[in-house]
């Protein structure tokens, strides 16, 4: 242990811990704009400099690891004026229209011009001016507004093992930019969004479209329906200062209904669907040794992903749509059947933690007799600014039950939304059709929990099954190089591109790098998750009566002609880069 | 095509390490006097570098350019020595003259200009460089004459 004083406070810390760790520990909130706890932690905007007595300069405490008699003092005279002056600086080549912004309230250079006081403009000279790039269908970028953290860089290259976007340029012209300063439509970005989650200010966003949501929903002519992934419920109160991972379906359900959709459903039964056609899929393939391993297509961040870096392993991606997809399709065609709504006057919107959703509802493959499954995504932050549009006290609302018939779900469809969810979901029901029994045995722990990559042997009827979870696109890398090389003998993979699964999608409640350093976000919302699993009377996914009964009078079964017609698609190779403009 | 060949034969020489990319632009720069995007992608795809980050690193460096250099490239000064020496003038004498300004070539592809910061002759300054070969001690005439020589050719 090292013995340190910060701030006059004597504390005792780990070897290799940095002051700014330290300070934590004692109680001292370092200011900090370019650190991102084990993303981006490189010292580059100087907002957390501390003076380390007997030494020249300031320290950066971000990356500055503590020393034996260390003496720390982050608030001198010496260290205010120079705080003030980077943050000036900073300041300068920044758009301040936080009017006119969607990060405001939630900035983290907003928060620091706060407390710091800045009142005026100590450095009104010439600015670098950028294009907004709003032409992919999920992300926003305007660099106006980015203030060259980098920590977007850190999530899309060092995180993701992407890197569609890097510094350019240099000195004042230094920018944040994709190859050739195109549009992000035109390069190798999935669209999962870890790079908004990352971005302290407004210089990153997702590409909103409630203004349209709101345009259906005043239009009596038109039956808006709405459902709600399972990863939106467990983070939506977070927007409205709830503790991180509260669970508030029930309010969720009775904000939706208030703000005027026609009927309010849960993706959790599309992901029901999933699993059902998913297993049979995988049973099917299983039996006869057939393109193993499957690979779950539930992301569309991830299928977009392997249709551009690997497209010769496309067959092994089982051919579900995902479940918002599915049960878009299912809504449009059965459900509009059985109501005796023409399905024109249908109009589909899905709340998603996902921005990459906004990219994949418009895949031409993700329609039916010409009407698309969706016809809109909007992400957990859209739905709590739509509730807060609405005036509506979302924390004072009584809870409501999801509409019949499509709202009944299982604990299954609930744990889709972490990581290993969508694979125990998928083993519960396989195990089942592949023994022909209702067996006890529900949790499968060996794929819980936050680990990039859940390796577990499983036996059923028998017969080992090896299966992998991966969440984060850098390991779904190593799973694709093990199958490239021939070294993985898996016969089941689940992927999702965003660490930790799609509670910690791009389309989540934004959290600041302080509370990404002192909360475990990802813990928070997954144990709510599996809660969620645990109190559900009915947890396997073929044991739904809804799921039964929409097959019994409309589907058949499983893989049938019509379920592949609605639940299934296709894929295709993409280039990573089209940079003829 | 004859591009497709040059580039191949580079990806034999060099080892497929990320180490190397400076090394390979290198190459690239002086084969087509800028760097292509189709060098890029192939680099890209051989170093298993996003063209994002090479991207940055030719748009970092100014000894790499995007755009192909013209025949003569001519650089001007503006670093400090230089520039307090009135190395301006003759910058704009140059973008007068050519009709371009810095980082772009001429229609006929026969001239390019450059601003650099110092080149380390301080002792002459104002200096420019026509292709590397440095002119010390400069003047709008001195430049004028260089420039008709040249454009006569």
């Amino acid at each position: 242990m090292i013995n340190l004083t910060i701030d006059n406070q004597k504390i005792k810390v780990p070897e290799g811990t940095t002051i700014l760790e330290a300070a934590k520990q004692a109680g001292i909130d370092i200011p900090t704009l370019c650190f991102l706890k084990e993303i981006n932690e490189v010292g580059d905007c100087r907002m957390c400099i501390v003076e380390v007595e007997g030494r020249r300069g300031f320290a950066t405490s971000c990356i500055q690891t503590v020393e034996e008699g260390m003496v720390v003092h982050t608030h001198t005279q010496n260290v205010l004026e120079a705080r003030h002056v980077i943050l000036d600086l900073i300041i300068s080549n920044h758009a301040k229209d936080c009017l006119t912004c969607t990060r405001s309230g939630n900035c983290e250079l907003q928060m620091l011009a706060t407390k710091f006081n800045v009142l005026n403009v100590e450095f009104p000279g010439e600015m670098t001016k950028h294009k907004v790039d709003d032409l992919s269908p999920s992300i926003v970028r305007d660099f106006n507004k980015c203030i060259l953290c980098r920590r977007c860089v850190a999530a899309c290259k060092n995180v993701q093992h992407i890197g569609a976007i890097d510094v350019i340029n240099r000195g004042f012209e230094s920018c944040i930019s994709t190859v050739g300063d195109c549009s992000l439509n035109n390069v190798n970005c999935t669209f999962c969004g870890q790079c908004i989650e990352a971005c302290p200010t407004g210089a990153l966003h997702e590409k909103e479209s409630i203004n349209d949501v709101w345009a259906k929903l005043k239009d009596p002519d038109t039956y808006v329906v709405v459902q709600t992934a399972p990863a939106v419920r467990v983070a939506l109160g977070e927007e409205f200062q709830m503790p991180i991972g509260t669970n508030v379906a029930g309010k969720m359900v009775t904000a939706l209904k208030r703000l005027g959709f026609d009927k309010v459903f849960d993706t959790n039964t599309g992901a029901d669907f999933t699993i059902m056609e998913e297993a049979n899929e995988f049973v099917k393939r299983f039996k006869k040794n057939d393109n193993l391993p499957m690979m779950t297509s539930c992301c569309p961040a991830w299928v977009k992903y392997i249709e551009s870096y690997e497209p010769d392993l496309l067959p092994h991606l089982s051919s579900c749509k995902s479940p918002h997809q599915m049960f878009g399709a299912l809504i449009k065609s059965y459900y509009a059947n059985k109501m005796g709504i023409n399905p024109e006057k249908i109009y589909t919107v899905s709340v998603m933690p996902c921005i990459a959703k906004k990219f994949e509802r418009q895949r031409p493959e993700m329609q039916n007799d010409g009407l698309w499954d969706v016809d809109n995504v909007i992400t957990t932050r859209e739905l709590s600014r739509m509730i807060k549009q609405a005036n509506i006290e979302f924390t004072k609302l009584e809870d409501s039950e999801f509409d019949a018939p499509m709202g009944e779900a299982t604990g299954a469809g609930a744990i889709f939304g972490t990581t290993g969810g969508v694979m125990e979901a998928a083993l519960r029901t396989a195990q089942d059709t592949l023994t022909g029994k209702s067996l006890d045995k529900i949790e499968f722990e060996q794929v819980r929990g936050g680990k990039g990559i859940k390796k577990a042997t499983i036996e059923i009827a028998g017969k080992p099954i090896k299966v992998v979870a991966a969440s984060g696109l850098s390991n779904a890398r190593k799973i694709l190089d093990e199958i490239k090389s021939g070294k993985a003998d898996y016969q089941f993979v689940e992927i999702m591109a965003c660490p930790g699964g799609c509670i910690m999608g791009g389309g989540q409640p934004i959290k600041s790098s302080k509370i990404r350093s002192e909360v475990d976000v990802r813990k928070l919302r997954a144990d709510s998750i599996y809660s969620i699993d645990e109190k559900s009377t009915i947890r396997k996914s073929h044991e739904n009566p809804v799921l039964k009964k929409i097959y019994e009078e409309y589907l058949e079964e499983p893989g049938s002609y019509r379920a592949e017609k609605l639940l299934h698609t296709n894929y295709r190779k993409r280039e990573k880069y089209n940079l003829d403009r | 095509m004859q591009e497709d060949k040059f580039l191949k034969k580079l990806c034999d020489i060099y080892k497929p390490e990320k180490d190397n990319l400076i090394q390979m632009l290198n190459e690239v720069q002086e084969h087509y006097g800028y760097i292509p995007q189709e060098a890029q992608k192939v680099l890209s795809e051989f170093l298993s570098i996003p063209m994002a980050e090479i991207y940055g690193v030719v748009t970092f460096y100014s000894r790499f350019t995007l755009k192909p250099k013209g025949k003569y490239s001519i650089s001007v000064c503006l670093g400090t020595a230089c520039f307090v020496k009135g190395s301006q003038k003759i910058m704009d004498r140059l973008t007068e003259r050519l009709c371009i300004q810095p980082g772009e070539t001429t229609k006929d592809g026969k001239f390019s200009i450059d601003q650099t910061r110092c080149v380390g002759a301080c002792g002459l300054a104002p200096v420019f460089t026509v292709n590397g070969e440095v002119y010390g001690k400069a003047t709008v005439k001195k430049l004028d004459e260089v420039l008709d020589k040249l454009m006569e050719e």
